[in-house]
């Protein structure tokens, strides 16, 4: 287990996202109104689409290619579609603004 | 409490899992349930197949219980597993993939196959059946790249099938061996009446004909007759009978005769195995229709649970055609049998025939084509049996002769008596949909679905389930209800900006706080539809909502599949110049664009560019954006017009130049695509666009209202104008006009056949309306700034194109 410092709030646009590269995998996060920060795998469930291009509604971000509706706090992508996408444990200083990720 | 007692079930389809979600409600724990099924899906509703290929469902709207229904039922599901073997001695049975499972009770509901007919030839490529998704996945991928398909079979199966072919633009020939379509079902002229509704669609038909080999190397070429006549085929679609697949219970010793042998309680031969669905054969018949199926089910699932049934004892069965446009039923003895007689009503102007067979004083049969509304109705008394004596003529006409005029669909609706059946395949009667809408709060024909299961299966039920809905929901609900923009809101476009403006409110997030969304922060439907609304009414002081915006206007390039862009930068009426083309190579070869392509709007785009590169290249390109992502004005296409062409009557390409000039940048509610032709010879395609404009001697016709995308319409004219100050003015007075009253994502071809042509004529009349719609585009238009300049300008909006840096890691 590592914990990494990846953004700074203040890098992320309320109900935008920015992405960031560990390894092979893309990470997408997602700062929600209220400044929670949520983090998931950048890759669709159904055809791979980017999830950091979607838009961002309450919890959910919808896949730009094709609409599907994605739980960011789950993972789970919600009716009538099915499947899910990994998530990954942040960790916000509100002081700092820092954002930290364990894997 | 009682060991659970294993139940292994073979085959997942509709009887058998039907059979199963009853038991586990009535005796929950009972039994510790596995089920094998070779497809490696869920369980699906294969009667809407036939909707997938029309269009009308996709794949996913179809599975009737989804893999987390096994799962939290407990239910082991082997989906893709085939059940070779049953020792029925030892209790066991195994799968082809080598798994066992033990069993206390078997039950079998392995459905049919389809019967293909052993033609010379039938084994090649592109010869298929109809029959499950896999069938379904092959015409939709065939469609693709073949064209002609033919379908060997005219009966229900068949030209369901047929239909979807059509829909999937193929041109269809059914191939019938009888004179008569649906001969099983109809009499010759409900059957005739039928043809002529198909071929109105586009079907052809070879009646008569019998089909002796398939040809082609390969893949197949077409079909030979016995007559010597052939057809070409790219595709067979063989749909001629089905067989119960009985295979499996024959090997293992269990009584097979057409189908799998069983009593009334669903038993076989061989002692804790059971048959249910296509698959079993009860009093010599095997049932290819799911309400019968549904009631040996609920037999079957009542005798393991322990409660008391009766058993089963037959059905009589109806059937629908789900084709749309036309309506057939038929039920009972449609064929006139000896002592039995007919009544017959036909209108041939609205396409109406109807007959009822009537033996003794009972109806035993009727076909209703055109108008099937009374078909629940006398399904309903034909099962019943009761007599009818002195009701024929009502029956035959649906009023009674000289009583008090014609009675409505909806007062027969409402004078049903409770326990007629409204939905067959589910056995639901009107007093549970009654029942449902009025004790359990069931406003939509979703909610009655879900509760009731009306209307889940064919949905031939679905126009009866509302109707009711509309006869009992007023009592109960107060109003009927109504569907809003988007799931978040019961309220329409017209009703959100009415509040917009009564309340000013001035934010997406207002609206959807003071008119009570249901979603806090709703959906990508209506959050970008708020936001142009809000644009339209407050151009001068709404700050536009980049989060509220779809992807591509968020960045303002097109997003691909793999996540990378594509940019077209504007080229005012398609003319460019030596030096812009070389600057565009140059950029794109410096930033290693993979395509450059010329596209349908007279320009170029360069695709496949990575996300962190598009600040850059807008940059050097040093060109404004052509909106080709936008619902936005996107290209001015032109003709070279009278400077070169020996036609051309008024130079086309200043005027398209000029009209982009004028209107780029433009918010609209959906995409806005412009031309200009020099004359009516019409080579910029003038009218297939949202506003063309063609030149013709001393003038200028306006065109409104084309689409050449999904649905092509052609324009409607507008008006002709002399001077081209007067055209720039109609287009901006009819932006404005259409910017200020369409739904959001409502093309103008859409939105005039909604509101009318008259109506925008009669918006656009006067002068002083036109120059005041012109001043308020205007204003929206001031407001508006070159998006790739901007962002290329601006860090802080950069930012967003760029990943985080790889991280650096601070503690393990
Ligand atoms: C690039 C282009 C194809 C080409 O290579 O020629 C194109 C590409 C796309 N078109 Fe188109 N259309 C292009 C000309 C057209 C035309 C022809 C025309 O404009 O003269 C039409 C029919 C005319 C019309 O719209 O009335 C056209 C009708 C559509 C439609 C159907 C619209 C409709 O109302 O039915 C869509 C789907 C939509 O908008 O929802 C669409 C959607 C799309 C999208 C944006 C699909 C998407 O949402 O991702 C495509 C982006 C591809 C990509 O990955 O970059 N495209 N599209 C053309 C760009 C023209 C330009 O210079 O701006
Ligand atoms: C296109 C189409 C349209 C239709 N339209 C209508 C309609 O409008 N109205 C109507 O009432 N009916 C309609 N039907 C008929 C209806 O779908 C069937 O009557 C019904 O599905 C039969 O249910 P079943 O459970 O007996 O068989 P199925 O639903 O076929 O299920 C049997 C399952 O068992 C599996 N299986 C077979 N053998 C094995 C084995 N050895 N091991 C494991 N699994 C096995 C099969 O793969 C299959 O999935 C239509 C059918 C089709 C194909
Ligand atoms: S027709 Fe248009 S939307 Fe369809 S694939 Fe071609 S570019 Fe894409
Ligand atoms: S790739 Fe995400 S919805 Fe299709």
């Amino acid at each position: 287990m590592a914990k990494h410092l990846i953004a700074n709030l203040s890098d992320i646009d309320p109900k935008g996202s920015r992405t960031v590269r560990l390894g092979d995998t893309e990470i997408a996060l997602f700062r929600l109104t209220g400044d929670e920060v949520l983090a998931v795998e950048n890759h669709c469930p159904h055809k791979g689409g980017k999830l950091s291009e979607g838009m961002v509604c309450g919890s959910t971000v919808h896949c730009p290619l094709h609409d599907w509706k994605i739980d960011l706090k789950s993972g789970k992508v919600q009716e009538p579609d099915d499947g899910c996408v990994t998530t990954y444990e942040l960790e916000i200083d509100r002081v700092s603004g820092s954002i930290y990720l364990t894997v | 409490m009682k060991m659970p007692k294993k139940l292994v079930m073979v085959g997942n389809g509709m009887a058998g899992v039907r059979t199963i979600e009853h038991l586990i409600k009535l005796a929950p724990g009972a039994y510790d349930i596995t089920i094998f099924g070779s497809e490696p899906h869920p369980n699906y509703n294969r009667i809407m197949l036939s909707s997938v290929l029309a269009g009308g469902a996709n794949l996913q709207d179809i599975v009737i219980n989804d893999w987390s229904w096994y799962e939290e039922n407990n239910i082991r599901l082997l989906a893709g597993h085939t059940v070779e073997k049953i020792d029925t001695k030892n209790r066991i049975v195994y799968s082809q993939k080598g798994i066992a499972a033990e069993y206390d009770v078997l039950i079998l509901a392995t459905g049919s196959n389809p019967f293909m007919l052993p033609l010379p030839g039938a084994d090649k490529e592109g010869v298929i059946a109809f029959r499950d998704i896999k069938d379904c996945e092959i015409m939709m991928e065939t469609s693709k790249k073949y064209k002609k398909a033919v379908v060997i079979g005219g009966g229900l199966l068949g030209l369901e099938a047929a239909r979807g072919l059509l829909h999937l633009g193929m041109d269809v020939s059914v191939v019938h061996i009888f004179p008569n379509l649906m001969e099983r079902q109809l009499d010759e002229a409900a059957a005739k009446m039928l043809q002529k509704e198909l071929e109105n669609q586009g079907m052809k038909f070879l009646l008569q004909k019998n089909s002796e080999s398939i040809y082609g190397r390969g893949r197949v070429k077409g079909l030979k007759f016995t007559d010597g006549s052939e057809v070409e085929a790219d595709l067979i679609v063989m749909a001629v009978g089905i067989r119960p697949n009985t295979d499996l219970a024959k090997a293992s010793g269990i009584e097979v005769n057409r189908g799998i042998v069983v009593n009334d309680f669903m038993e076989t031969s061989v002692p804790n195995v059971y048959a249910v669905g296509e698959c079993a054969e009860h009093r010599g018949i095997a049932y290819g229709l799911v309400a019968p199926l549904y009631e040996q089910g609920a037999v079957l699932a009542k005798h393991l649970a322990g409660a008391e049934t009766e058993g089963y004892a037959g059905s009589v069965t109806s059937t629908k055609l789900k084709v749309s446009g036309v309506d057939v039923f038929s039920a009972g003895r449609f064929d006139e049998p000896p002592g039995t007689r007919a009544m017959r009503y036909q209108d041939e102007l609205d396409g109406v025939y109807k007959k009822i067979v009537i033996q003794g004083d009972k109806l035993v049969g009727a076909v209703l084509f055109g108008d099937t509304s009374d078909g629940a109705g006398l399904f309903s008394l034909i099962k019943k049996g009761e007599s009818i004596k002195g009701r024929e003529k009502e029956l035959l006409l649906g009023f009674a002769p000289g009583g008090s005029g014609g009675s409505s669909a909806e007062s027969r609706l409402a004078q049903m008596a409770g326990d007629e059946i409204i939905c067959g395949c589910n056995g639901v009667s009107k007093e549970t949909i009654q029942d449902a809408i009025q004790n359990k709060n069931c406003t939509t024909v979703g909610a009655i679905k879900a509760c009731t299961k009306a209307s889940a299966s064919c949905g031939g039920c679905k126009p009866l389930v509302e109707g009711l809905l509309q006869i009992y929901a007023g009592e109960a609900a107060g109003e009927p209800v109504k569907e809003g923009i988007c799931g978040c809101t019961s309220l329409d476009r017209d009703e959100i900006v009415a509040e917009i403006k009564r309340m000013q409110l001035k934010s997406v997030k207002e609206v959807m706080h003071v008119l009570n969304w249901t979603n806090p922060e709703g959906c990508s439907k209506c959050r970008p539809s708020l936001n142009y609304y809000l644009g339209m009414l407050w151009p001068e002081e709404y700050e536009d909502e980049r989060e509220s915006r779809f992807t591509n206007e968020r960045y303002h390039a097109n997003i691909q599949k793999d996540g990378t862009y594509s940019v077209v930068p504007r080229i005012y009426g398609g003319v460019t110049s030596p030096s812009e083309l070389k600057k565009i190579a140059e950029v794109a070869e410096k930033f290693e664009v993979p395509l450059v392509k010329i596209t349908g709007g007279q320009r170029i785009d360069l695709l496949g560019v990575k996300k962190e590169d598009l600040p850059k290249m807008w940059e050097e390109l040093d060109m404004p954006s052509g909106y080709a992502y936008g619902k936005a004005l996107r290209t001015v296409k032109t003709c070279v017009g009278e400077t070169f062409c020996r036609f051309g009557t008024q130079d086309s390409i200043a005027m398209g130049i000029r009209l982009e000039k004028e209107f780029e940048r433009l918010n609209t509610p959906a995409k806005v695509k412009l031309a200009v032709s020099g004359c009516p010879r019409n080579c910029a395609e003038a009218t297939i666009k949202d506003f063309g404009v063609v030149a013709i001697d001393g003038g200028w016709e306006l065109h409104v209202g084309g689409n050449g995308g999904v649905h092509v319409r052609a324009t409607d004219l507008l008006c002709v104008v002399k001077t081209q100050e007067e055209v720039v003015e109609w287009a901006g007075a009819f932006l404005q006009y259409y910017r200020e009253n369409a739904q959001w994502n409502e093309r103008t071809s859409v939105w005039i056949e909604r509101v009318g042509l008259d109506t925008v004529k009669k918006a656009l009349e006067k002068k002083e309306d036109r120059e005041a719609l012109f001043a308020r585009i205007k204003a929206a238009l001031s407001r508006s700034v070159d998006p790739w300049k901007q962002i290329a300008r601006e860090k802080e909006l950069r930012k967003n194109f760029e990943p985080l840096t790889e991280p650096a890691s601070v503690q393990s």
